[in-house]
């Protein structure tokens, strides 16, 4: 059973990577799109693209947290005690990052949505890198089983766990742009659609490269990784590679249409990859699934709470995006006209 | 490691990482009521807006649902950093415990996911949504935002009264009974106070904003309504809230005695206990100053018995199994305050209830409006106070006589810093957030008067076309 609730755990990683991933990256382009005049029509596609979305999205978090610390619970010790800093890091910056991009969407003097808008970008730069780097310290196994601390600085500063951060930062970034090209589209902004395909095309680029780059820092850092995405995982890794390219071909070939669900799947494989590699250790070499496990009846809980789960949210959750797709939700009323009235409302 | 580092990284992890605990639970807990009781009374405004066809009811669930949205936000992530902080400060508890005390949790985040998609849906949907279809959106917001507080109140109960696994020699649990766990002996207790709690809050903080602005002189129809309908939900929660903590109390009488024996400064086992006002617990373990109603205390923990009723009192434990004297004193000062806001409180809600019945409107008088314009910080206060005393009173237990606070705490000794770190940035997202809903409510009222362009529940209006310096192209 404790295998069931691994794979109910990884779902979860898939989703909230694949999802809050793409609102992070969102935060992404909206720090490097330039000045308050430039980045105006971007970070406005930013605003409404992830609005209504990202506070659902951010619960797949949450409820990894709470699969982790009620089914594994000895590993979800020895993670918080060894990566501390990483973690206290991501909390606030993501403490920042909601609430840097609500305030955002509340004000309506530049120099204050400035101020904000750098705060939610910022940040949202900051938790997948620090997300990235504590999956870089699971995986290279360097969080010790037990209930003792790792190394405070080494766990989290090493090759691998800056590889997990910065292919962390460009993967959200690849998946935002590609979303991003999507919903320009159907609120028919045709410069918009060049503008994120262009960095979609980039971020593709760029997250190939790291990922490849990756393969050698891994063989160094990491073998017991390396073994297990060289051999059980392989066919996930080529169908990620394969999901990569294929996107990256729609992009070129300007049918955004296919080019999102092949980077879903890019990323995916790549995230369930990185499960499977490790299986069937929790903590690599140190402590097994089946080791960490909770008691049975605890493992039959999780299961049936996320068997409530798919029957309740997984359709309110898709509810939300068919909403938010054809375009039902908007802004709430009474703001078009307030934006106008910037002089006199502040 | 530089020498002045290892200094800095040795500080005593255990009062900074309660510290911390405290301070990020006591800024969550106020945003609290608002994610739970708002969208209850927005969506009483909604009803009456579409069964009515009233303008003010409709403009001001819409600013409701706008203050919501960044309210929501912020307590979505401070409580985002809540789950970090089980395991950043209390490692060795969730290690321990995780698979009992998770619980409560998992089940938590499944009513957390639900209320984060209707937000949105609610929220959002205001133009383009079917009126009833999106007035009942909002409903699963609200059975969410009762489901959530009860899930996490039963994980504190549990805290309070552990229930429902079995340990081994080694300290390890082997055996959950989850139903147990989740459904301990203080569950339905304190679940049913901190939800009546919320609305009670809820309601008074709302109302005490526009009461504030009716002393201003902004009496017209919206400012009313905009009082009457959280008033009156906390009118009703009031009274119910007496009731549910009462019972609170008399459960913690019969089940945790060393928590009771302090909020009622109880320091020898007796009958005819009096009841002290204030006071103060002295190291000897005598009581000076206060108030003293003589058999009061004995009398209120179980009437059947009246005055002969025993009370345990602080001899009865060991010292380093209930609280210090210091917190003692903290639990009893919470409680009376706790006890005298709520009792103030209740007797406003008479007076209002009183004021509809002879009258037929709520009271004239400006020392209501006062007093109601004072009740959402009081309620605030009492909400704090309520918590410090179920919190300081477990003391020194983190789960009640299995594990100690100090035993669970983090060994990493830079606490303190993140201590420091979080502070800080609470500080500013909470300057902030007042700050932004003050803005909000400012810009609304300064465009008053002007002609409403944005007809919610009308025809939709045609996408403007994307024009260079537009801020946001949106229907």
């Amino acid at each position: 059973m404790s295998a069931l609730v691994a794979v109910v755990l990884f779902f979860g990683v898939t989703a909230y990577a694949v999802f809050g991933g793409a609102d992070f990256g969102a935060g992404f382009w909206d720090l490097v799109a330039g000045g308050a005049g430039r980045g105006q029509r971007p970070r406005a596609l930013v605003d409404h693209s992830i609005g209504p979305v990202w506070e659902a999205n951010h619960v797949w978090l949450i409820f990894c947290l709470v699969v982790l610390w009620t089914a594994f619970s000895p590993a979800f010790a020895s993670i918080t005690l060894t990566l501390f800093v990483p973690l206290t890091l991501a909390a606030l910056g993501i403490v920042l990052r909601g609430s840097g991009f609500a305030f955002r969407k509340s004000v309506f003097a530049t120099r204050e949505r400035r101020g904000y808008g750098a705060v939610f970008a910022s940040s949202s730069v900051l938790v997948p890198y620090c997300m990235g780097a504590v999956a870089g310290a699971i995986a290279s196994g360097r969080v010790p089983a037990g209930g003792v601390a790792g190394d405070w600085w080494s766990s989290w500063m090493n090759p691998t766990s800056i590889l997990g951060g910065v292919l962390a930062v460009t993967v959200c970034a690849y998946l935002a742009a590609v979303y991003l090209v999507h919903d320009a589209g159907r609120l028919d902004q045709r410069d918009m659609v060049r503008y994120f395909a262009a960095r979609a095309t980039c971020a593709a680029v760029v997250a190939g490269v790291v990922a490849f780059a990756g393969v050698f820092v891994l063989y160094a850092d990491a073998s017991y990784l390396f073994h297990g995405l060289t051999s059980r995982a392989l066919p996930l890794v080529i169908v990620s590679a394969l999901c990569g390219l294929g996107s990256l071909w729609m992009l070129a070939r300007g049918a955004y249409r296919f080019a999102r669900p092949l980077a879903i799947g890019a990323v995916a494989a790549v995230v369930v990859g990185w499960g499977v590699a490790q299986w069937p250790y929790v903590l690599p070499e140190t402590l097994k699934v089946a080791q960490a496990a909770a008691p049975t009846a605890t493992l039959a809980s999780v299961l049936v709470v996320f068997a409530a789960a798919a029957v309740l949210i997984l359709p309110s959750l898709g509810l939300l995006y068919v909403l938010d797709q054809r375009s039902v939700l908007q802004e709430p009323p009474a703001d078009a006209h307030e934006r106008g009235g910037d002089a006199r409302a502040v | 490691m530089t020498p002045l580092a290892g200094t800095l990284l040795a500080v005593d992890p255990v009062p900074w990482a309660r510290s911390q605990m405290a301070f990020t639970l006591a800024a969550h807990i106020v945003l609290v009521p608002l994610g739970v009781a708002w969208a209850f009374m927005a969506l009483v405004a909604n009803w009456r807006a579409i069964k009515r066809d009233d303008r003010d009811a409709l403009l001001l669930a819409q600013r409701w649902a706008k203050y919501m949205a960044v309210t929501f936000a912020v307590g979505a992530v401070t409580g985002t950093v809540l789950s970090f902080e089980f395991g950043l400060l209390w490692p060795t508890f969730m290690g321990r415990f995780g698979a009992a005390f998770g619980i409560p949790f998992a089940i938590e985040g499944l009513f957390f996911f639900l209320e984060a998609i209707f937000i949105a849906i609610y929220i959002y949907g205001w133009k383009r949504m079917q009126p009833w279809h999106h007035f009942w959106s909002g409903v699963p917001i609200v059975v969410a935002g009762i489901g959530g507080t009860v899930s996490v109140i039963a994980a504190n109960a549990w805290m309070n009264e552990p229930s429902g696994f079995t340990l081994d020699s080694a300290g390890k649990v082997t055996q959950v009974e989850p139903l147990s766990v989740i459904f301990n002996k203080a569950m339905p207790y304190q679940a049913l106070h901190m939800t009546v709690a919320a609305y009670l809050v809820g309601g008074f903080l709302i109302a005490s904003v526009y009461a504030a602005g009716m002393l201003k002189g902004r009496t017209d129809r919206y400012h009313r309504l905009g009082f009457l309908i959280p008033f009156t939900v906390a009118v009703v929660a009031a009274p119910l809230q007496m009731i549910t903590g009462d019972a609170l109390a008399r459960f913690v009488y019969s089940n945790e005695p060393a928590k009771f024996a302090s909020i009622e400064l109880v320091p020898k086992t007796s009958s005819d206990v009096p009841e002290t006002l204030f006071g103060h617990l002295d190291a000897d373990g005598t009581v000076s100053g206060g108030i003293r109603i003589p058999g009061m205390a004995s009398w209120l923990s179980d009437p059947r018995t009246g005055t002969a009723t025993v009370v345990t009192g602080r001899n009865a434990f060991a010292s380093d199994d209930q609280p210090t004297v210091a917190e003692a004193n903290v639990v009893h000062l919470a409680w009376d305050v706790m006890i005298g806001i709520g009792t103030l409180l209740t007797l406003l809600a008479v007076w209002y209830a009183i004021s509809w019945v002879v009258r037929r409107d709520m009271p004239r008088s400006r020392l209501f409006l006062r007093i109601a314009a004072g009740a959402g910080i009081l309620s605030i206060v009492a909400l704090e106070a309520g918590w410090v005393v179920t919190e300081v009173g477990r003391q020194p237990w983190i789960v009640h006589e299995y594990l100690r606070v100090k035993d669970a705490a983090t060994t990493n000794g830079g606490v303190w810093i993140t201590f420091c770190v979080v502070c800080a940035v609470y500080l500013a997202v909470g300057t902030t957030l007042i700050l932004v809903l003050r803005r909000m409510s400012r810009r609304w009222r300064e465009q008053r008067g002007e002609e409403e362009s944005d007809v919610p529940y009308g025809p939709r209006p045609p996408l403007p076309a994307p024009v260079p310096g537009d801020e946001v192209p949106i229907g």
